[in-house]
């Protein structure tokens, strides 16, 4: 498949070879390969069951973790393969951040706890330093100003918008290369939405996003290129803007002005 | 739109009226025992509350030929019993529960035939496990571990003591060993509730399986778990047959963990028909009563933490 | 070594403390497992010897030296048959006194579950399934043995009753609420009356789960020791009569067990467990193999 202009000669900060994955017996992607550049969004779009959050899964090792999943294929975080059998997926995933569908915070927990939940796993213990982690990754997801004088509260006590935004500090505070986001607007009202979307775009400045979406308009606004999968195979991968206007599979167009899914 | 025949409706609901009538009925004999019990413990007792009042369960002096029956020895007894069983047991069965829940979904044919064997544990009846405890349990405590006990942490009151095996750590033991499979089945079912979104959380901070048990599943889990422990400290309170064969039967106070002593249940089937006077039996009623009201007391406390943790019907213990 | 794996003391302590409470948690399920296994491989070995056609045909023996054993005395040999009639006798008639009112109130429960008494009852319910069946048995010692001046099968039997209850009502419930609401409403809208429906419908279809209750809560109560000692006693005989002391094997084991340094005593204790593991065995495997195949979710566990 043909590789956008603009990403000739550049270093993909992911890349994937024929990765495979499913459950049992059934193989849910068929084959993938893609190269995600570096500081930019990639939207990664397609119907229901096209595969396309096993994916997003594969990339940070936690497909693996259901009972009966199977991977195959590699992916090359950097050069490196992450399914190498050397590789440890627990430094894997601290690389790679994850924002979920449904915020997740950690309910036992409070707002700064949850931000630095990270770090304490890798054994910082330094209050000034996790103070200044907390208010940098707070600040960094938006949400400093609102929480900074509730740090002590439970995480679950915020709004939807903003344990959404709590949950993106908190996998900001690790410093990890690559976002991960599965939907992460889709349980949120549109105020919270327009502020995370806002947010990504300032935040691939410094990391690089992968945002897996159904919303058109969502990818239209936020991401810089666009992989459409369909049944488990990657149908086409190229700027968003192109990927829109002038879209050079069938299947493509189909999806996009709504004839299906 | 046509009205409904009047004819069918009627003898429909005379049968509906009888049927919810019986069944009721039979609902409320469920709470009539509960009550009954209360009351008839009570009035069953009654001569030996009037004759000792508070003094029952305060007084250390359990006397029959003299007449003087105080049961603060074997709350003690039942007391300390039920702390080593759970002091074992948590750990056990908390480990269990992990095991089943966060590690066997790897080797769902391993983690399910365990499992069964864990609650096969419970089918056992305790007489059973108190045989075995007497004839088999009792003289490996005497020989190897009571004496290693005195030999090396005899300097504490705690084991000093002469071990002949029939005492409040072998009933201990023996208690651990039934209150593994409550404490397992419910903190198992807690673990289940947690939602896996909490554990992926977790995992994607880049946390080992340990950390994610440890830091995201056993906090959300704390209430549910407290529950089960609850639950099992009723078990190990109530429990009399496996107690029983194994306590050492004496009515003294107890000065170790090492000597034998009794605990609240042991001592009414040890007891019972050894004498034959109206006061020896309701002073045997009234240790019923006070267990009558620990059990409640246990039991509520219990089943309020691990109803709010899962609130499904499918759940209920 | 790769750039991403991560280096260092403290991560390297991390997978090795990983390791170690991996280990720890598997040697919780080993500690856990083992006394079933010793307890079970120690009935079978010290009760198989006991087993005979007379193990099952005769009376309990009196209690003989090693001296007496090895002459082979008769008066030295012995069984349980008072104990299987009088377990019989009491489980049976426990069994007619808890099915009806278990059934009955696991129905209430399940299908008017709004109500209060519904609800009160149901965690009154719960409450007394888990209660210390010692005070069951002196509940009912206060109310029959008192007023009637004697142990009795009765007695017996009505504590056990009281014991079976709440595993029957229990099942009972759970069963009923797996049957999906759209058979009763289909069922109603045929004109069907909602008792009717109850009966022919719901019941039959959920049977297979009352059944599982009712077995459950028969292997409970046949191992049940503490409230019989204090109800129906014990006696030397099969059953003399109905407000008579009766005796049950789960009472042999606790006489027989510590009665005393006798040999043939112990084995007949070792015997009796053994009967009663086969029995409770046979019970909970029926159950097991009734569970599996219908009811993936239920728990029926006591």
């Amino acid at each position: 498949m043909a590789e956008p202009k603009s990403l000739s000669g550049v270093q993909p900060k992911f890349e994937t070879k024929g990765l495979k994955a499913g459950f049992r017996t059934t193989w849910v992607l068929k084959g993938i390969d893609l190269k995600i550049p570096p500081n930019r969004v990639t939207a990664v779009m397609g119907p229901s069951g096209c595969g396309k959050t096993t994916f997003v899964r594969c990339l940070n090792r936690l497909h693996e973790l259901t009972p009966g999943a199977l991977v195959e294929g590699e992916a090359l975080l950097d050069g490196e393969n992450i399914y190498d059998r050397r590789i440890d997926p627990v430094a894997v995933r601290r690389r790679i951040g994850m924002v979920f569908q449904k915020p997740n915070p950690f309910p036992t927990m409070s707002i700064y706890h949850n931000v630095v939940a990270g770090l304490t796993l890798n054994g910082e213990g330094d209050k000034k330093k996790l103070d200044h982690a907390a208010e940098h990754s707070l600040r960094g997801a938006y949400l400093w100003d609102e929480v900074k004088d509730k740090l002590n509260n439970s995480g679950a006590s915020l709004s939807g918008g903003q344990q959404q935004r709590l949950c993106i500090a908190r996998a900001l505070a690790v410093e990890p290369e690559v976002i991960l986001m599965d939907e992460p607007c889709s349980a949120l009202d549109p105020t919270a939405t327009a502020k995370i979307e806002e947010l990504i775009t300032q935040l691939k400045k410094d990391y690089t996003i992968i945002i897996v979406t159904h919303n058109l308009q969502q990818a239209s606004r936020v991401a810089d290129y666009t992989a459409f999968f369909y049944l488990g195979k990657l149908v086409e991968f190229d700027e968003t803007a192109e990927l829109f206007e002038n879209p050079k599979e069938e299947l493509t167009e189909r999806y996009i002005t709504g004839k299906f899914g | 739109m046509t009205a409904l025949p009047k004819e069918k409706r009627s003898s429909g609901s005379k049968g509906d009226l009888v049927l919810k009538a019986v069944v009721g009925a039979a609902a409320v004999g469920v709470i009539a025992i509960l009550v009954g019990l209360g009351v008839e413990l009570t009035s069953g007792s009654w001569l030996s509350i009037k004759t000792f009042g508070l003094g029952f369960i305060t007084g250390s002096t359990w006397n029959p030929p003299r007449d003087i029956f105080n049961v603060f020895p074997f709350i003690l007894g039942t007391l300390i019993t039920s702390a080593l069983a759970l002091l074992f047991g948590l750990p056990i069965g908390l480990g269990v529960a992990i095991f089943l829940s966060e590690r066997a979904g790897r080797a769902r044919g391993l983690g399910a035939a365990l499992g069964s064997l864990v609650e096969l544990l419970a089918a056992v009846p305790s007489v059973i496990y108190g045989l075995w405890g007497l004839l088999v349990l009792v003289p490996f405590m005497r020989e190897y571990v009571e004496p290693t006990l005195k030999t090396y942490l005899g300097f504490t009151q705690l084991f000093n003591a002469a071990p002949f095996g029939l005492d409040l750590l072998t009933a201990g033991v023996v208690l651990t060993i039934m209150i593994i499979p409550t404490i397992s089945a419910v903190s198992r079912d807690v673990l289940n509730a947690v939602p896996n979104s909490q554990r992926e959380a977790m995992y994607s901070l880049g946390a080992t399986d340990w950390e994610v048990t440890r830091k995201a599943v056993l906090p959300y889990a704390r209430s549910g778990i407290f529950g089960a422990t609850i639950l099992g400290l009723g078990r190990a309170v109530g429990e009399t047959m496996a107690v029983t064969f194994v306590v050492g039967n004496a009515t003294a106070i107890p000065t170790s963990l090492i000597s034998p002593g009794y605990t609240l249940t042991s001592l009414i089937v040890n007891q019972f028909g050894t004498t034959t006077d109206p006061l020896s039996d309701a002073a045997l009623v009234e240790v019923g009563l006070v267990l009558f009201m620990l059990a409640l007391v246990i039991n509520f406390f219990a089943r309020v933490l691990v109803w709010r943790m899962t609130r499904s019907t499918k759940f209920r213990v | 070594m790769t750039s991403i794996n991560q280096t260092g003391r403290r991560q390297e302590w991390r997978r090795v403390f990983d390791r170690i409470m991996k280990g720890l948690v598997i040697l919780a399920v080993v500690i856990a497992v083992i006394p079933l296994v010793l307890v079970v491989w120690d009935v079978v070995a010290q009760g198989l010897p006991a087993i005979t056609l007379n193990f099952f045909t005769h009376n309990p023996p009196s209690p003989c030296s090693t001296g007496q054993i090895a002459s082979g005395s008769a008066m030295c040999w012995g069984g349980i048959l008072n104990g299987i009639e009088g377990s019989f006798l009491m489980v049976g008639m426990a069994t007619l006194i808890a099915v009806p009112v278990g059934v009955g109130a696991g129905i209430y429960f399940s299908e008017w579950p709004e109500s209060r008494l519904s609800f009160l009852s149901s965690f009154t319910n719960d409450v007394l399934a888990e209660f210390p069946t010692i005070t069951i048995g002196l509940f009912i010692f206060v109310l029959i043995v008192e007023t009637t001046r004697t142990f009795s099968a009765v007695a017996g039997a009505t504590s056990l009753a009281i014991i079976m209850l709440p595993i029957v009502a229990r099942t009972t419930e759970e069963s009923l609420k797996l049957v999906p609401t759209t058979l009763r409403e289909a069922s109603m809208a045929l004109g069907i009356p909602r008792w009717k429906t109850i009966f022919r419908i719901v019941i039959s279809t959920g049977r297979s789960g009352l059944a599982t209750g009712i077995l459950l809560a028969i292997a409970r109560a046949a191992g049940e020791t503490a409230p019989l000692v204090v109800t129906a006693g014990y006696l030397n005989f099969p059953p003399t009569g109905l407000f008579q002391p009766t005796a049950s094997i789960p009472y042999i084991i606790y006489n027989f067990g510590t009665g005393g340094d006798y040999a043939n005593w112990t084995t007949t204790a070792w015997g009796a467990a053994l009967a009663l593991v086969v029995f409770m065995l046979i019970l909970n495997l029926s159950v097991k193999l009734f569970i599996g195949r219908k009811f993936a979710g239920v728990r029926a566990e006591i």
